[in-house]
């Protein structure tokens, strides 16, 4: 049997540049689906110690490095950069999300009115600072959405929509384009 | 005509333009309705019903005359209010509802006819015969009256839709809106300025004057420079916002390449939905017309209209100019167009006790009794305390008094408060939670009580979100009382007086709906169409009103007013559908094999939300049906390989996974071992069944629950919801893998010989076993299950191994006389073995209805078992799955009779579901539901198919058509 070749889901496409900001894929991390059983928070936190993260709160993560822990819902949240660690399959249901997810990235001024186009929730940083994770609607699609700077943010699609998203971002892009040279 | 040194436009900056073909030349920040009475055109419409010439009344968005059709190539925007659209070089426009010409239109032979087509003529005249009127009546109407015509090409524009927040939306940017957003500003507030105008300033633009010791327009050009410099403000100008809606939420439609040439990226408008903690409405008042016989002819506008062509943009639309108003505020226009070098032939003021003291004329008590100049006004007759006159006059400006726009504050159901000292409609208290309406559009019409009240309103809004502001120093300002004596109507006077003009409503077709008993304002809206053209009667519904409360013997207050509904501006439904065309109506998601089975020609076909292949044509191939029976019988004799990563996949795990799965499904999974898979079950709680697939149990605590494709976006959430509502407290948590992993479909007797090229160890893999294996150094899930009926294992790789190991396995499965198949071949195969879909279990039929009553545990309980065992959902007299076979073609969708029986409905004996033609079998192929159907297998049915005309005698079988003992699949 020969080797298999990963593919990410759109194939590392030309980053696209409009209005100063920058869409791009992001590659495959390693990712897993971390969801403590009733009770085990303590034992939870205990076993993720050696990352130096913690459990977050909702719309929240917690990183240290580029070991990220991105809340994703009731109970859940999603460790980004590494894999879990040692003892953590005792307290918390573990399951490998790193190939469901088309990551994207959008960084620049425009960054946030591009995803006011798309994302029915208050970007604005001082209620979506650098940190903050949400799950929300990326047009009809199901996205969970982070601060990763100032004028950056990470985009999690399903994998299979992931041609959709960035055809979407783009055209918001291409609309502000156009009306920056419209002035 | 061009006033030499007034006007805000760029003069260095000459436009062309063409109207009705005919080429002229404004400037830069020239409104399409500017240029053209610059350029002395008054004539501009014509009339929705009487096709009366009609001229520009206003300047603004409530336009009711002045529109047009702006064309774009091929295409054309119809109904574009002329005084909204900005002038850019190039702008094509035409007029409209005119046939041949604006000057010569045949259709005004409508006007002559007047006498005979009061309201409600058409309705009370066209009532025979009946089917007339939609074939005959209506067309031919609809051709005579109406407006712009609409293009039968889609429109390939680009729209925008979008979302803002902030902590004050200031709608409106007067005196007051400019207070309000500078207010809040400077306390550091997150503020949204909203102005309709390209140009924020409001009424200080065109009004002239002067504030703070300054031109108006200094001032204003000073604040705004303020609030640019802030990052906490957002001028969005172009802008109106067009409704309000529940917590704070209000919508906006923005101009962004209306005032541009067009182009194909920059998109015409966007639709905002804005969310404000609190919000200021300055929106300003809107000037009434006055009522008198003949009062629309082309010269005849506004006053404030005048005023803001004379100030804004340097145009008096008129040599001699004449006024008529019941209020003070027309003296200060007269007084601007003398000061502007124009003649002003009289002042008509309707007040017996006004002043008479100005530079021109003033005849007091005055009334219009008629006017004259079918294209264009020339002479109106004046009757006053004195006597009667004739006065040579080309432009007659109107004030009948100020509407406040209290238009959105109606939106949520508040209904307006009169006064009479203002003879006008004020916002009811607290109309829209969060939302103080200030200035104009609260009575206080005065730009000095404008500027307190922004200020004020802002103050207040602030202290609401804790933010403490202060109220700038409030600059000098004018200050004149309003002093208005309301006049509705010339009374004694002969003639049309009219109120509605776009809709060509007259105060007699307002008397004639009292007269027949329409006396409710309501009432009298729909028979008269007051108030229902584009303008939404933001120019004639106080006056209309004031009319039907005269004839009717009521005050005002007591008639009431009509509802005002969102938008408040027409709003184009392509910018409220922005994005949604095409394939942006919904998203697309693509399987790893997509690229692979375009690029062997499959068609694709959507399943929810997926694309799927259809086929897999082969050269020589000329329908799907020729493909697909190939396909079959590939699978039937080789192996086949099929994409089926879009079936839902659950990942559950915990102590209580197996207590949690027994729960949800009818048949018990605690007692599947470890590396089986095993077929299950699902009702919803009203016993119904939601959906059925298998679950691995892939360790002691841990399974992988399958579910079809269309219902595993609603299988999460019932597991969610049966998680929280039931069973919170049990160690059990679930996340969807539906993405995680590619999986396909290896099919067929020689499947396993497939599988033996490419794994080093061929598992002796038992029906419904799963186990690990390697490809390479991928790691990956073999199980072995069949939706065909034959051999049949679904291998499992991680999604970016996808692609390549669907080629792979193309190419593996081409050298053991197999291939690709796609869904009409899995059709087929799933049809000629009785397995059901949601086709079947489409949300009505019970685990009793298709056959399945048995995997019901009596041992356990589970979601649905109770409600399923109510009286009527089980029994003979219940529709049962079935098989059919034809030997004609038949459809899904046809209903079954017993032969004999009269075809219709209270005989009917159910259904088709699915259908197939098997190539294996040599017959068509049907599962349906058929009254007591477990009991007739052998029986004659008559298929019926009214829409396909179809009418075809089947033998009523067992579902499983093929391999009903299964030897196959567990070969």
């Amino acid at each position: 049997m020969p080797e298999l070749i990963a593919k990410t889901a759109l194939g590392g496409p030309v980053p696209l540049l409009l209005a100063a900001t920058e869409l791009a894929e992001a590659p495959i991390l390693p990712m897993t689906s971390v969801a403590p059983y009733p009770g085990r928070e303590e034992q939870v936190n205990a076993a993720l110690k050696p990352l130096g993260v913690a459990f977050p709160v909702p719309n929240s993560q917690s990183a240290k490095g580029d070991v990220r822990l991105i809340w994703t819902g009731r109970d859940q949240a999603f460790l980004i950069g590494a894999p879990a660690p040692e003892g953590l399959a005792e307290h918390a249901a573990l399951t490998d999300q790193a190939d469901g997810w088309a990551r994207l990235t959008l960084t620049g001024p425009q960054a946030e009115a591009a995803l006011a186009r798309l994302v029915p929730i208050d970007l604005r940083a001082n209620s979506f600072p650098i940190g903050s994770t949400t799950r929300a609607p990326l047009g009809h699609m199901s996205m969970i959405l982070s601060r990763i700077s100032e004028n950056g943010f990470e985009i999690m699609i399903f994998r299979s929509t992931a041609r959709t998203a960035w055809h979407e971002i783009g055209d918001a892009l291409e609309h502000l384009h156009a009306r920056a040279s419209a002035l | 005509m061009r006033i030499a040194g007034k006007g805000h436009i760029d003069r260095t900056k000459p436009l062309r333009f063409r109207f009705d073909g005919v080429e002229y030349t404004g400037f830069q920040g020239d409104t399409l309705a500017s240029a053209l009475l610059a350029n002395g055109v008054k004539l501009v419409g014509r009339s929705f019903k009487y096709h009366r010439p009609r001229g520009f009344l206003t300047a603004g968005s409530e336009e009711p005359n002045g529109m047009v059709e702006v064309v774009d190539g091929n295409h054309h925007t119809p109904n574009v209010r002329a005084t909204m659209q900005e002038l850019y070089d190039g702008l094509t426009a035409r007029s409209q509802n005119r046939f041949p010409s604006l000057k010569f239109d045949v259709l005004g032979v409508n006007d002559l006819l007047s006498p005979f087509l009061s309201a409600g003529f058409y309705y009370k005249t066209f009532t025979w015969p009946r089917a007339f009127w939609e074939k005959l009546y209506e067309p031919v109407i609809r051709r005579a009256a109406g407006l712009g015509t609409l293009v039968a090409q889609h429109d390939e524009a680009a729209y925008e839709k979008a979302f803002a927040f902030c902590d004050l939306l200031v709608i409106g940017s007067g005196p007051t809106g400019l207070m309000a957003a500078l207010t809040a500003a400077r306390a550091g507030a997150d503020v949204i300025l909203a102005e309709e105008d390209a140009h924020p300033g409001g009424r200080l633009l065109s009004d002239g004057g002067q504030v703070g010791g300054q031109a108006a327009s200094d001032w204003v050009a000073g604040v705004l420079a303020e609030l640019k410099a802030l990052p906490n403000v957002r001028i969005m100008s172009r802008t109106t916002v067009t409704g309000v809606y529940d917590d704070g939420t209000y919508s906006a439609l923005e101009r962004v390449g209306l005032h541009l040439a067009p182009r194909t990226d920059l998109p015409r408008e966007c639709f905002w939905r804005i969310t404000a903690k609190r919000a200021v409405l300055a929106a300003g008042a809107l000037e009434r017309p006055v009522v008198f016989p003949g009062n629309d002819r082309p010269g005849i506008l506004l006053a404030s209209a005048l005023r803001a062509y004379l100030n804004r943009w340097g145009v008096v639309p008129g040599k001699r100019i004449t006024l008529i108003a019941n209020n003070d505020g027309a003296r200060e226009v007269a007084r601007q167009v003398m000061a502007a070098g124009v003649k002003v032939a009289a002042i008509l003021d309707t007040r017996e006790n006004a002043s008479a003291v100005e530079d021109c004329p003033v005849y007091l008590g005055a009334r219009i009794t008629a006017t004259k100049g079918r294209l264009g006004l020339h002479s109106i007759e004046v009757a006053h305390k004195g006597g009667k006159l004739t006065i040579e006059t080309d432009c007659l400006a109107m004030s009948g008094g100020w509407n406040p726009t209290v238009h959105i504050t109606c939106h949520l159901n508040g209904r307006p408060v009169w006064r009479d000292d203002i003879a006008g409609f004020v916002p009811a208290p607290n109309a829209v939670p969060g939302l103080i309406p200030a200035g104009a559009c609260a009575g206080d019409f005065s730009t000095a009580a404008a500027l307190a009240k922004g200020a004020a309103a802002a103050v207040d809004s602030l202290a609401v979100m804790g933010i403490a502001a202060t109220a700038p120093d409030l600059p000098s300002a004018e200050d004149a009382p309003y002093a208005i004596e309301a006049f509705w109507q010339t009374p004694g006077a002969t003639g049309r007086q009219w109120l509605d003009f776009a809709n060509d409503v007259t105060t007699k077709d307002v008397a004639l709906s009292a007269q027949e008993n329409f006396r409710s304002v309501e009432h009298m809206k729909r028979y008269t169409t007051q108030g229902m053209a584009p303008d939404q009667g933001k120019n004639s519904n106080v006056a209309a009103l004031a009319v039907l409360a005269d004839v009717t013997g009521r005050a005002i207050p007591e008639t009431g007013t009509t509802t005002f509904r969102p938008p408040f501006v027409p709003t184009s439904i392509g910018a409220m559908g922005a994005g949604g065309k095409a394939q942006g109506f919904a998203p697309q998601r693509l399987l790893t094999s997509d690229q692979a089975s375009r690029d062997r020609g499959a068609p694709m076909i959507e399943a929810g939300l997926w694309y799927r292949p259809s086929y897999f044509p082969k050269p020589g191939e000329k329908t799907w049906q020729e493909s697909c029976n190939r396909e079959v019988r590939m699978v039937r004799t080789a192996v086949g390989v099929a994409d089926v990563s879009t079936l839902g996949k659950i990942d559950i795990q915990g102590k209580d996974a197996a207590r949690f799965l027994d729960f949800v499904y009818t048949n018990t999974f605690s007692t599947l071992p470890v590396g089986k898979v095993r077929y299950g079950l699902m009702l919803r709680e009203d016993g119904m069944v939601l959906d059925d697939g298998t679950t691995a149990r892939l360790g002691e605590h841990h399974y992988l629950m399958t579910t079809t494709t269309a219902a595993a976006g609603l299988v999460m959430r019932h597991l969610d919801f049966v998680h929280q509502a039931f069973c919170a407290g049990w160690d059990v948590r679930f996340v969807s893998v539906t993405e995680s992993w590619a999986q396909f479909a290896i099919a067929g007797p020689r499947a396993r010989a497939l599988l033996a090229t490419m794994l080093d160890r061929t598992p002796d893999l038992p029906f419904m076993g799963v186990t690990d294996v390697v490809l390479g150094s991928v790691k990956a899930r073999l199980f072995r299950i069949s939706f065909s009926g034959e051999e049949g294992y679904e291998i499992a790789v991680p999604t970016r191994y996808g692609e390549a190991l669907f080629r792979d396995l193309l190419a593996r499965a081409e050298t053991l006389g197999g291939g690709p198949y796609g869904m009409e071949a899995l059709n087929v195969l799933r049809i000629e073995k009785g397995f059901i879909t949601h086709a079947e279990i489409h949300g009505r039929v019970t685990a009793y209805d298709i056959g399945m009553e048995k995997m019901v545990s009596a041992k356990k309980d589970c979601i649905g078992k109770a409600a399923a065992t109510r009286p009527g959902l089980i029994g003979a007299e219940r529709q049962q799955l079935v098989g059919l076979r034809a030997q004609a073609p038949i459809t899904a969708g046809a209903h079954l009779f017993r032969a004999g029986d009269r075809v219709h409905r209270e005989t009917d004996q159910g259904y088709v579901t699915s259908v197939c033609w098997s190539d294996t079998l040599n017959c068509w192929l049907a599962l349906a539901f058929l009254e007591n159907g477990r009991a007739r297998h052998g029986e004659s049915i008559r298929l019926v198919d009214h829409l396909r005309d179809i009418d075809v005698i089947c033998e009523v079988a067992d579902p499983v058509f093929f391999d009903k003992e299964g030897a196959k699949l567990r070969a």
